[in-house]
């Protein structure tokens, strides 16, 4: 409907208009002020109406008044700028054409009902906020303190129910609150808790910062700390812990409380103790055992400086026939005693003694002034062991041998210094036994090589250290290479290359040589097939390799033998075995069948060194032999000119011995051209040396035979 | 875990509250004693307040509407506080009925009141979290049931940010609600500034002093600070400017007929590629 400007309901809408601008400013709307204008216009309308009607109705102006509360005119100046328009233009714009007095009277009516309306609307309206938001910080405040009874009955189980102790304690450490766990833990009764103070609860195991800590953090200078703890329990018992102390602040951050959560750990703790104690000890002499003592020597060694350490290695006389001939049960009980006796050596701080396995004990000191009280503690000892040892209702006399090592801290290592100890040990026994020596240096060094070397043969073997070097065996006569004598080396990665006077006796002592031997005869039985193949023309090549006393007594000698030829397709006529005289002195037919089963093969068998043992020359008929080799000392002496006429007599009739037993003879070290010479008018076979060529390659004797076969 | 065992930090409503003040500018009741003292200190130093928050309000039932004419029928409504007249459920409802609104305030009491007035309004929930932990919003019940993620929402950060520190990371959490929401939702947002208030700054801070002294600081911002949180937003027409000045719904709106105090800050709607 388009109003007319001028009609009723033109003059209708000029009155909101002026009314909704009136307001605006003071209302709260979020409206534009055209909206709010036709918000305000059903209001207009009822106005009019109200004005114009018969009878005035008070409660329709209320009704007005507190529409004004509705369409949000909260502010009281909306009610009066209200009033303002209606007095104003009410009846200017909607009286039409009613009597002037009449409406006038109306209006102010109006305005007074409208605006106890408004007031009436607004204390309505006012109240039920009011109502509505305190209802709302109710509803709230019960969901917080719901949420906090919930929370705190969780957490009061938490606390009741833990496994750990807790309890609260303020920062004089007045006791405020503990929980079954922590009760349990210390056997007693929450009377008996209540009224005690933390610091009652002092332990002479206590360790030095116990209470540091713990005046830090009620000073607010630390917020927790944790540490093993011991508590005296009433029944005397004590209670150790994991203990944790924290500090609890209000929300201002000022200390309020002091925390602490406790773990019994006293089960534990004894389960290690006795874990340890089993782990450091000896189970039969009770003794500390090598464990136990290297950690002390380790210690001992890694001490400051000024610091020294004294240590005596007993190893006890002839405990093996003691053990072998009365029993084990006699032994254990003898090293029992002798236990007993070394530990009442050792009273003063700083020493200890360990059983470091078998009849071997160690006795350990320490402090700045242990080169005399090594010597003391090792006197001790030795004195402790004078009185016979019962056992059995036998009266047994032991006897100790000691290794003394002493020195400063931070030189050596724990291993080091037991090692040299055992050695000297063995020095002591190798001089007699029953007595002590103390460590020197140059005979540890020695020892030590051939320790190290000891224990390095096995793995020397299997990562292929060892290499075989040929010297050539020379005819006398034509000078025509013959054969090579197979020469084993160790290319030690430290030590370089060794002979095999360095390592074949150590060979022979740990058993490495049988196989090393077999390695040997296997790379030169194979080389001797090599040069065969390549040098057919040269004449058949023998290939010599020695045999050490310890592989003739193996069983498996001959087979092996065998075995390696037959792998190798190589005749037996092609091998020499050179097996040293003073190995088959005294020799019985039990020690020579092996060898007369290899010669009978068709195996040479030569008599290596023959010169310098007891040459037995009656023996030398029996022996399975066909080559006599003579040593080096003989030839020595024809290196000068003119030679030893003695020397040339004994020579002689060693090669006229041999040749009428149907020996050939060699000889070793052959270092001139004369010499060579002098052997030949001597009558001997072949010989080998500097002279013709040093131990080298097979490479070499290839060139060699083959200057030989083309000269 | 579905919820902290530990009980939320006591009520304690003699200390004012941000939504019951804002209820105080905008003529309500839902208030106490503390939260006038508080509101009647800000308004000594800046006595148009009520204006700014009327525009706020003003603004919102634009873009709510705007937002309805655009198609969105969901609504999240970030730190919404004490339930006024002109809400934006009743603005969506009319103008798209049907139309789904979650509430976001971390005040208690404006929660539980928005409960009480939401009782009987299926299409609308209320949700106790805080803008900072946007996570807890988007996982929270009422979201999972009464908004799908998959299409369209418009996000309402009204008078909102301005309330979050920068070590609290408004940016981040804002950008964190954005990669939820599916393309074509809008982001509505007001922020206080500076820029724009009738009066020089120094005078102004009395405001931001007040509010530091109700433990709820009020950070003023630039337009460009502003204009950051739109980052992965397409602006809409007409961008980020005076309140007042955003879609004016007249074709005869004139400046003039506005209240000086109505162009203080800044308010922009933005949509997601």
């Amino acid at each position: 409907v388009i109003a007319e400007p001028d009609g009723p309901e033109g003059r209708l809408r000029r009155f909101a208009t002026i009314w909704s601008r009136a307001v605006f400013p003071v209302t709260t709307t979020s409206s534009t002020r055209p909206e709010f204008e036709e918000q305000l216009l059903p209001l207009a309308r009822r106005l009019s109406e109200a004005l114009r009607a018969r009878t005035f109705d008070a409660d329709e102006g209320r009704a007005l008044g507190a529409a004004l509360v509705t369409v949000h005119c909260t502010d009281p100046e909306a009610l009066s700028q209200t009033l303002d328009c209606v007095d104003a233009y009410l009846v200017l714009y909607c009286g039409g054409d009613g009597d002037q007095e009449d409406l006038r009277v109306r209006a102010s009516r109006l305005q007074h009902a409208m605006a106890a309306g408004f007031a009436a609307a607004l204390r309505e309206r006012t109240l039920a906020e009011q109502e509505a938001i305190s209802a709302a910080a109710l509803k709230a405040q019960g969901v917080v303190a719901q949420a906090l009874h919930a929370s705190e009955a969780r957490f009061r189980a938490v606390f009741e129910g833990a496994a750990i102790g807790i309890g609260m304690a303020d920062l004089e450490g007045n006791i405020l609150q503990v929980n079954e766990a922590l009760l349990r833990m210390f056997g007693i009764s929450e009377q008996m808790m209540r009224g005690r103070n933390v610091m009652e609860w002092t332990h002479p195991e206590d360790a030095p910062q116990t209470w540091t800590l713990y005046d830090e953090l009620v000073r607010g200078e630390r917020e927790h700390y944790h540490l093993e703890k011991a508590f005296s329990r009433p029944d005397g018992t004590v209670l150790w812990t994991n203990l944790t102390v924290s500090l609890l602040r209000d929300a201002d951050g000022n200390p309020q409380y002091q925390l602490a959560l406790m773990e019994d750990t006293t089960e534990r703790r004894l389960l290690n103790l006795r874990l340890r104690y089993e782990a450091t000890h000896d189970a039969l002499t009770g003794l500390p055992n090598r464990t136990f003592f290297f950690e002390r020597l380790e210690k001992a060694l890694g001490a400051g400086a000024g610091q020294r350490f004294g240590l005596c290695y007993l190893d006890l006389d002839g405990f093996k026939t003691i053990n072998d001939s009365l029993g084990h049960a006699a032994g254990d009980r003898l090293l029992v005693e002798v236990a007993d006796r070394l530990q009442s050596c050792t009273t003063a701080p700083g020493e200890m003694v360990a059983r470091l396995g078998g009849d071997e004990f160690v006795a350990l000191t320490t402090g700045t002034d242990t080169e005399r009280e090594v010597d003391e503690l090792a006197s001790r000892i030795m004195h402790a062991l004078l009185a016979p040892i019962s056992v059995d209702g036998r009266e047994l006399t032991v006897r100790g041998s000691i290794g003394i090592v002493e020195g400063p801290a931070g030189e050596r290592s724990a291993a080091e210094v037991l090692r040299s100890a055992d050695i000297t040990m063995y020095r002591a026994k190798a001089s007699g036994g029953n007595r002590f020596e103390l460590a020197d240096e140059e005979a540890d060094a020695r020892a030590i090589t051939r320790h190290g070397l000891t224990t390095a043969l096995p793995t020397a073997l299997e990562r292929g250290e060892f290499f075989i070097e040929y010297q050539p065996l020379v005819h006398l006569g034509d000078g025509s290479v013959r054969g090579a004598e197979a020469l084993v080396r160790w290319l030690h990665p430290q030590h370089g290359v060794l002979g095999p006077d360095r390592f074949i006796p150590l060979a022979e002592h740990t058993g490495l040589i049988v196989p090393l031997g077999r390695w040997v005869l296997e790379q030169s039985v194979r080389q001797a097939r090599a040069w065969r193949e390549r040098h057919e023309e040269a004449g058949p090549l023998r290939i010599n390799v020695n045999l050490s006393p310890c592989q003739l007594t193996h069983p498996g000698l001959v087979q092996d033998t065998v075995d390696i030829l037959e792998r190798a397709g190589v005749e037996p006529d092609a091998l020499c075995l050179e097996v040293t005289e003073s190995a088959l002195i005294g020799a019985d037919d039990d020690l020579l069948k092996p060898l007369r089963r290899l010669a009978e093969m068709g195996v040479d068998i030569a008599l290596d060194d023959f010169g310098t043992g007891y040459s037995n020359l009656a023996n030398l008929r029996r022996l399975p032999v066909s080559i006599l080799k003579l040593d080096r000392s003989f030839t020595q002496s024809m290196q000068q000119f003119p030679a030893d006429p003695v020397d040339l007599k004994i020579v002689e009739g060693i090669v006229s011995l041999a040749h009428s037993l149907d020996l050939a003879v060699t000889v070793e070290g052959v270092e001139t051209g004369a010499q060579a010479e002098q052997l030949r008018i001597l009558g001997c076979d072949t010989a080998q040396g500097w002279y013709y060529a040093r131990p080298g390659p097979p490479e070499r004797l290839h060139e060699l035979a083959l200057v030989d076969a083309t000269g | 875990m579905e919820r902290p065992a530990w009980a939320p930090r006591s009520i304690d409503i003699s200390v004012p509250s941000v939504s019951r003040i804002y209820d105080f500018y905008l003529g309500g009741s839902h208030n106490f004693e503390v939260d006038r003292e508080a509101a009647r200190k800000a308004m000594e130093f800046m006595p148009g307040l009520p204006k700014i928050m009327q525009a706020n309000r003003a603004f919102m039932r634009r873009a709510v509407r705007f937002a309805a004419d655009q198609g969105i029928t969901q609504f999240l409504d970030v730190g919404s506080g004490i339930p006024t007249f002109g809400n934006v459920h009743e603005v969506a409802q009319s103008a798209s009925p049907g139309a789904r609104v979650v509430y976001v305030d971390h005040d208690p009491v404006a929660v539980a009141h928005s409960e009480a007035v939401l009782r009987d309004n299926a299409d609308a929930g209320v949700v106790a979290a805080d803008l900072r932990k946007p996570q807890e919003i988007l996982a929270s019940a009422e979201v999972q049931q009464l908004i799908d993620l998959n299409r369209p929402v418009a996000l309402l950060l009204v008078a909102i940010l301005h309330f979050v520190e920068d070590e609290d990371d408004p940016y981040g959490a804002v950008a964190e609600l954005r990669d939820a929401l599916a393309p074509g939702s809008l982001l509505v947002l007001t922020h206080a500034s500076y820029e724009g208030i009738p009066l020089p700054p120094e005078r102004a801070a009395g405001t931001v002093d007040v509010y530091k002294d109700i433990r709820n600081p009020l950070i003023m911002r630039s337009r460009d600070d502003i204009a950051r949180f739109f980052e992965g937003y397409d602006m809409v027409e007409p961008g980020l400017v005076p309140m007042p000045r955003w879609r004016p719904e007249s074709e005869t709106w004139d400046p003039q007929d506005e209240d000086p105090w109505a162009f203080s800050g800044f308010a922009g709607v933005g949509r997601t590629a």
